[in-house]
């Protein structure tokens, strides 16, 4: 279980090659990369910038993926989000998990990307063509974190 | 009571501030300190600080825990002050 907050970039093979090590167990790797867009509803991205609140961040990523791991048998987690300024194109978050079925990998992946996105301290500001402005919790996101709440593993 | 603040996102770039140390004054309501009374006090600081906490636009956290207004503020803790969080 290994989280990491960073500004450089992160290459998804050799992380999913550490993920897996040397044991044979793990039958699923899954992972979700989190990429730039070039558009939104502010207008043409010309980049982003994203900042945290460090100790907070690992602490709320910590109790997600801790949360995960008590719902699935989880093999080995793996977070990376990226911070300071981003170009379109460029991945800024990575969630990869390791199980030993599909269906484990699958949730918990998705569980952790949902959580990130409710309960982790990151603030993201975007500049466009029209000007910049900080983005805001969406309503979607925080209807797929609620779907959690009733939802068995 | 001292207290250390910090500011993110938002509030953080229009107020040209990331962190300070704050002494609330004792003339604040007799008891326990809240994130609202806190919040009050710093609006007194002018129209742009109004503003900027303005209620639908500011989230918290107090020791790096999320927290609602009415949440009890103490000497030494760390209180974040900053917009609805947008990561991922």
């Amino acid at each position: 279980m290994s989280v990491s907050i960073q500004e450089k970039d992160f290459d998804l093979n050799s992380e999913l090659a550490a993920l897996r090590g040397n044991t044979a167990q793990i039958g699923a790797l899954v992972s979700f990369t989190g990429l730039v867009r070039d558009f939104s509803n502010g207008g043409n991205i010309e980049n982003i910038y994203l900042e945290h609140y460090p100790g907070m961040t690992e602490k709320a990523l910590g109790k997600i993926i801790s949360e995960a791991s008590t719902r699935w048998n989880l093999l080995g987690v793996r977070v990376i989000h990226r911070v300071g300024q981003l170009a379109p194109g460029e991945q800024i978050v990575l969630v990869a998990t390791a199980a030993l079925h599909r269906a484990e990998a699958f949730s918990a992946c998705e569980y952790i990307i949902d959580f990130l996105k409710t309960d982790a301290p990151f603030w993201k500001r975007e500049q466009t063509n029209k000007g910049t402005h900080w983005l805001e919790t969406r309503e979607s996101d925080e209807r797929r974190t609620a779907r959690w709440e009733d939802k068995p593993a | 009571m001292k207290i250390e603040l910090l500011y993110f996102g938002r509030p953080s770039e229009i107020l040209r501030i990331s962190r300070e140390s704050v002494d609330l004054p004792d003339e604040l309501p007799e008891g326990s300190k809240t994130l609202a009374d806190l919040l009050a006090w710093l609006k007194l600081r002018g129209e742009n600080w109004q503003q900027a906490l303005a209620e639908n636009r500011v989230r918290c956290a107090i020791n790096q825990e999320f927290c609602k207004p009415n949440s009890p503020i103490k000497a030494g803790d760390e209180v974040a002050i900053f917009s609805p969080i947008s990561g991922g």
